[in-house]
């Protein structure tokens, strides 16, 4: 700790040179832009995409858009912690579960979500049912894996103590197990929302919903409007950012952190 | 783990007094079951007649259009074309982010000024950049490398640039003190200590690469790959094609992850006692 502090002014120097890096990159975009070399209905200048942006916030069109992806991301994110989380504890525990689904999820794990997504849509029509289930597939992967090591890797000292001490099943796995899973539990959320979060842009962009920020990128293609398509780039990063950092960095302070638990299982 | 002790004890013992070759025929045989499981779920639904066969084809039909599309050589010239594009794009990416990521390592401008960039670019999905970069780069090839290569490069900076920080500063010093010049301290000390960084952002990246390439192919409509021949079964309702098509790609994957990475792994840093296999 007492080396961050000695680093203060380096530490500042280092925002000041990225801020710095960050207005040089967006004044020698502006510069290319303005320049005219290429269109500008291909490379826009920086204020129009940002009055876009403005615009379609105001006019409520882009939340709605961020809304709809939201939602069919968070569906098909939550139907596989629903089945992963339990499947990858149950193979943590149980050999014979282990034994018959650990060969089929390597197998099924390098297929990449969006190659199913035109025979979801055959089997399953146009439409959400179809980027719900795609991105489930794609978050499911990384919950189980993640899960089933967590369980694993409990300490045994820990089980062997709150057995010594008494702890029945349900006490053991609700006071121990769980909690001592928690660090690579939540690794697994993170990975499996970084892929649903992927997989949701692309399956938008093929169903071809009506709302939802991957179509209205891919929808902005057709009329050459790149202002809307980078507007919906830096929603969607924004989106992804602030669940990387707020969601899941606050269920991290509260849970594992709070219990010194990332550096115990590390010790 | 408690029942593994237990488990243990009475199973192998017998298997073992044998031979080697009985045991690792259960263990196949074990490995085998649950495919075998599914196989017939999903013969029996398929014959049941509830969904129509041409969306829900019996497993022969998958095997025979696999059979029939590799003999006539029409999968084997997508395969190839897909792969070609998966390496070169990922070659790019390779060269650019292991070299961005070591110098964000050693230099402390270059990290200041490029750690930003990166990390504005690193959370956007690649799929969303894919409408933006066939605007820029047209339909085609040119697109579909380059947003692959695109996708691959964060991880690999990332990696890259962890690992570089990561090389123990008492290697570096104790070089120096031996008299290493730049060049031999970074070839003989920097590079093989962060390597297994540098590998595991690879393996990352092409594991991206890999995900991202099936949907380009769909929207940068190319004429011969394996998203595209998905997409285009889609077409003519050619789910047998289409499950085919799936399966070669899964196929791809697990080799490029356990062949060729496990290997790599292999032959350099586990060899070099710097991680455990």
């Amino acid at each position: 700790m007492s080396l961050q502090r000695t680093m203060s002014p380096q530490r500042l120097r280092s925002i000041v040179r990225g801020t710095l890096a960050l207005l040089l990159a967006a004044a020698a975009y502006e510069a290319i832009a303005r320049s005219g070399i290429f269109p500008k209905a291909l490379l826009p200048a920086l204020p129009k995409v940002a009055g876009t942006l403005l615009d379609m916030l105001a006019d409520g069109s882009m939340l709605r858009h961020a809304f709809y992806t939201l939602a069919r991301m968070l569906a098909g994110f939550a139907l596989a912690v629903v089945i992963g989380l339990p499947l990858g504890i149950l193979m943590g525990r149980v050999r014979a579960v282990e034994g018959f689904f650990l060969p089929l999820v390597s197998a099924l794990m390098p297929i990449p979500s969006l190659a199913w997504v035109p025979v979801f849509i055959l089997w399953f029509g146009l439409g959400d049912t179809v980027a719900v289930l795609v991105v489930c597939y794609a978050a499911l992967f990384p919950m189980v894996l993640n899960a089933w090591s967590g369980v694993r890797s409990v300490n045994q000292l820990w089980l062997r103590a709150a057995g010594a001490m008494g702890a029945d099943e349900t006490a053991l796995f609700w006071k121990v197990m769980l909690p001592g899973a928690a660090p690579f539990i939540i690794a697994g959320l993170r990975q499996a929302f970084q892929r649903s979060w992927i997989a949701v842009v692309g399956a938008e962009m093929i169903t071809s919903s009506d709302w939802g920020l991957g179509w209205v990128i891919y929808d902005a293609k057709e009329f050459l409007n790149a202002d809307v398509m980078l507007a919906s780039l830096a929603v969607i990063g924004a989106i992804g950012f602030l669940f990387e950092r707020l969601v899941f960095g606050s269920l991290e302070r509260a849970t594992v952190l709070r219990w010194g638990m990332v550096w115990a299982t590390k010790g | 783990m408690q029942e593994t002790v237990s488990d243990a004890r009475p199973g192998p013992e017998p298997a073992q007094g044998r031979s080697g070759a009985q045991a690792r025929w259960q263990a196949a045989a074990r490995t085998a079951l649950p495919f075998l499981v599914v196989g017939v779920l999903w013969e029996i639904t398929a014959h049941l007649g509830q969904f129509p066969p041409r969306l829900f084809p019996p497993l022969e039909d998958v095997a025979a259009a696999l059979v029939r599309l590799t003999v006539a050589g029409i999968l084997p010239r997508h395969a190839a074309e897909t792969l070609l594009r998966l390496l070169v794009g990922f070659g790019l990416a390779a060269i650019v982010g292991v070299g961005l990521g070591i110098v964000m390592g050693r230099s402390r401008l270059a990290e200041d000024v490029l750690l930003p960039l990166v990390s504005i670019g690193a959370p956007i999905p690649g799929a969303a950049y894919a409408p933006l970069f066939l605007l820029w780069f047209g339909l085609g090839n040119i697109s579909a490398v380059l947003l692959v290569g695109f996708v691959a490069t964060f991880p690999i900076i990332f990696n890259t640039w962890t690992g570089v920080k990561a090389v123990k500063e008492i290697w570096v010093r104790s070089a120096q003190a031996m008299g290493a010049d730049q060049s031999r301290l970074f070839r003989l000390v920097i590079l093989p200590g962060a390597l297994p960084y540098i590998l595991a952002g690879l393996r990352l990246g092409l594991a991206q690469a890999w995900r991202i390439l099936v949907v380009v192919e769909l929207l940068a409509a190319v004429p011969w790959g394996l998203g595209w021949l998905i997409f285009g079964a889609r077409e003519f309702l050619n789910t047998d094609v289409m499950l085919a098509a799936i399966v070669v790609i899964g196929a791809i994957g697990l080799v490029l992850e356990n062949l060729v990475f496990r290997r790599l792994e292999q032959s350099t840093v586990v060899r070099w006692g710097m991680m455990v296999a």
